[in-house]
């Protein structure tokens, strides 16, 4: 019995040996490139006028933090990219489960329509924004497509690239949502399909009304999926950047347009470039506000979904 | 509530668009069942019964016919004013929501006159839930139980509206064999205990007899035999009922009649009269032989199995393509050693049909 248990623990022993053997290559991988420059990320943004050349500093301390939370072009990015992310993530979530529901609930042309709604999801981003130029610009020699259009209804024309800053954000805002969208739409149209029909059948047997229905079943049989598109949602919106490129070129404190990682870049890379700590100390920030954002929706889903 | 079908058909469109003429699930069914019946749609897989089902609750319209509740036509109701019960074959409970809630959840459908107050939704919830014994489990998530105490949940969701109708579709083929047994003396229970006109689907023969008032017995969607569980097992109309009701099943030999007697092989089993002399299928049942050294039809040996209260003997014939399996009483005395065995068979356990037909020949 003992030399029996003994033989077992030795197997175990080998089956998880060879299990991190395999993981290894990844593991590899992922701390050279991943583990190993976030550790770095955060000894720069400690670190006072770090010199990537010479790999040399002044001290230890937070004054790159202080540096940035007092520079008016990081607070812009900041703010820039809270008002993206609380328009965007609420809209495009919404607006994809009413085409999704819309969806699902057509029986012909259901393909054909579904390939549409999926097309800007493997359109380039930066195609799509030269679109968005011709619609929304207005130069001296055209109003642009959306101008004429609103000026139907009497509105006189709005620069909405290089105008007001409701403006840009409006279009900015409506690209990022163009662009999320189709993925949302897939994710969501999948889950609707993968609810059993039973459900509804027994609904209907007990006169359920289709808005009974849709809060009391399908919601919260799809809500897993939801809350999905939602936290990636939130950190994917974040993170945004080259949409406002796509938009506004590449110099977005001048469009009055920058976001936290457009910050990161043009610290490192832009034209007053070469502050690696400062750099590092934005990617923090950012990082902390992403990480609390995502606990506070897994803490909320995890309610939600044990209430329901 | 009586339910009557009328003439019933229903065409599946075929998937091939070229091909206009569909798939047929039931072809013109007319049954009557009687107020406060339980009674069992039997047949194999596949034979409509399902369908048959789905039309009298509403999910599925007949492409023809009329189904009627008491004296009103309900063809063209929808299935939310029908007021019937379903219980679905995986039991459809909502996941997400706790026993008492997905009790509740027909209830809380009601509008205008019939809208309950919160307290008098708990009492009906409670009452359902006490009829089918499990009102210590409405807190928990259907996740939780057991397969057969989901099944009484379902049960108790259909119940919960004091349906008109309760419908049941397949309810005990995804429980194991021991709670299936369990579950359907409970179901007989409950329908005996509320007198609702109970319909169950089934393909299980044994589930059908032991459980049913009346039994329907329906093949490619046409019904072959309708009548009280023992009458249709003594007095099958056809070969497919014959067959498809009892285990160890009928056992079916190719015979012959003639000179008023029937043959099977060149020996005459049985004194036949009133029937034209032609070739037959006879189906004798398992306990329809008489083991008896003098008995005038006789068998190969294959083996005997002992069952305790009775022995079956296993034998084989020529005009038999699969082996024979009788039941005999553990009195009766069969050689062993022997090759041979002689059996008499029991007049009303024997079964002559046409060959063509397969519709059963009277004989006296």
């Amino acid at each position: 019995m003992s030399s029996r248990k003994q033989l077992s623990g030795v197997n175990n022993v080998m089956t998880q040996v060879r299990g991190w053997l395999y993981l290894l290559p990844a593991l590899l991988f992922l701390i050279a490139f991943m583990v190993y420059p976030l550790i770095d990320v955060f000894v720069y943004s400690y670190q006072e006028g770090f010199n990537s050349a010479s790999q040399t500093s002044f001290g230890i301390g937070l004054y790159n933090y202080k540096y940035i939370l007092r520079d008016p072009y990081f607070l812009k990015a900041v703010k820039n990219t809270f008002i993206l992310v609380i328009i965007t993530v609420p809209v495009s979530t919404g607006l994809s489960l009413l085409i999704s529901l819309g969806l699902s609930s057509i029986q012909k042309l259901k393909n054909m329509f579904q390939t549409i709604f999926f097309l800007p999801y493997v359109t380039n981003t930066l195609a799509v924004g030269l679109v968005f130029m011709i619609l929304f610009r207005k130069t001296p020699y055209t109003d642009g497509l959306v101008n004429l259009l609103i000026g139907k209804f009497g509105i006189s024309p709005i620069d909405f690239i290089d105008g007001p800053y409701w403006a840009k954000m409006l279009v900015l805002s409506i690209y990022v949502i163009w662009i999320v969208m189709p993925f949302k739409i897939l994710i969501l149209t999948s889950a609707l399909a993968s609810v059993p029909e039973v459900y509804y059948q027994s609904a209907k047997i007990d006169g359920t009304s289709s808005w009974r229905v849709f809060w009391r079943i399908t919601l919260p049989m799809i809500s897993p999926m939801i809350f999905y598109l939602v936290i990636t949602g939130f950190i994917g919106a974040f993170k945004a950047y080259s949409d406002a490129v796509a938009i506004f070129g590449v110099n977005l404190n001048a469009a009055d347009m920058n976001t936290i990682v457009g910050y990161v870049y043009d610290m490192l890379y832009g034209d007053g470039g070469g502050y690696p700590s400062y750099a590092s100390a934005a990617a923090i920030v950012l990082f902390a506000i992403v990480l609390t954002i995502t606990v506070i929706n897994l803490i909320v889903s995890r309610k939600a979904t044990d209430n329901t | 509530m009586n339910v009557k079908l009328e003439g019933i058909t229903k065409v599946f469109p075929n998937r091939d668009r070229k091909d206009k003429t569909g798939v047929v699930a039931v072809r013109d069914f007319s049954i009557d069942i009687p107020d406060g019946e339980l009674v069992c749609l039997l047949g194999p897989s596949g034979c409509g019964k399902s369908t048959l089902l789905y039309m009298i609750c509403g999910l599925e319209s007949p492409t023809e016919g009329k189904v009627f509740f008491g004296e009103t036509d309900v063809t063209d109701i929808p299935s939310e004013k029908r007021g019937v019960g379903l219980v679905f074959q995986n039991y459809a409970l909502y996941p997400h929501l706790t026993v008492r809630q997905n009790i509740r959840f027909p209830l809380e459908n009601l509008k205008g006159s019939d809208k309950l107050t919160r307290e008098d939704m708990e009492d009906k919830v409670l009452e359902a839930a006490k009829i089918v014994q499990i009102d210590g489990l409405l807190d928990r998530k259907p996740g939780q139980l057991s397969g057969g105490q989901q099944q009484r949940v379902a049960i108790a969701r259909a119940l919960v509206k004091m349906p008109k109708v309760l419908l049941m579709d397949e309810p005990l083929s995804n429980l194991d064999a021991r709670l299936r047994l369990q579950t359907r003396e409970e179901i007989r229970r409950i329908q005996r205990q509320t007198g609702i006109t109970t319909i169950f689907v089934t393909h299980d023969q044994e589930e059908a007899m032991s459980i049913s008032d009346r039994i329907v017995v329906m093949r490619d969607g046409v019904l072959h035999q309708i009548g009280h569980p023992q009458d249709v097992y003594n007095d099958p109309a056809n070969m497919f009922v014959a067959c498809f009701l009892g285990t160890p099943a009928v056992n079916v030999f190719n015979g012959e009649i003639k000179r008023g007697g029937l043959y099977i092989g060149n020996e005459r089993v049985m004194d036949v009269n009133g029937v034209k002399e032609m070739p037959v299928w006879v189906g004798v049942r398992p306990e329809g032989f008489i083991p008896d050294p003098e008995g005038a039809f006789t068998c190969d040996l294959n083996g005997v199995d002992v069952l305790g209260r009775d022995i079956s003997v296993v034998c084989s014939h020529k005009s038999c393509e699969s082996v024979i399996r009788t039941i005999v009483s553990a009195e009766s005395e069969v050689d062993c050693e022997s090759k041979t065995v002689k059996f008499n068979l029991k007049p009303n356990k024997t079964y002559i049909f046409d060959k063509e037909s397969e519709e059963r020949i009277r004989f006296s």
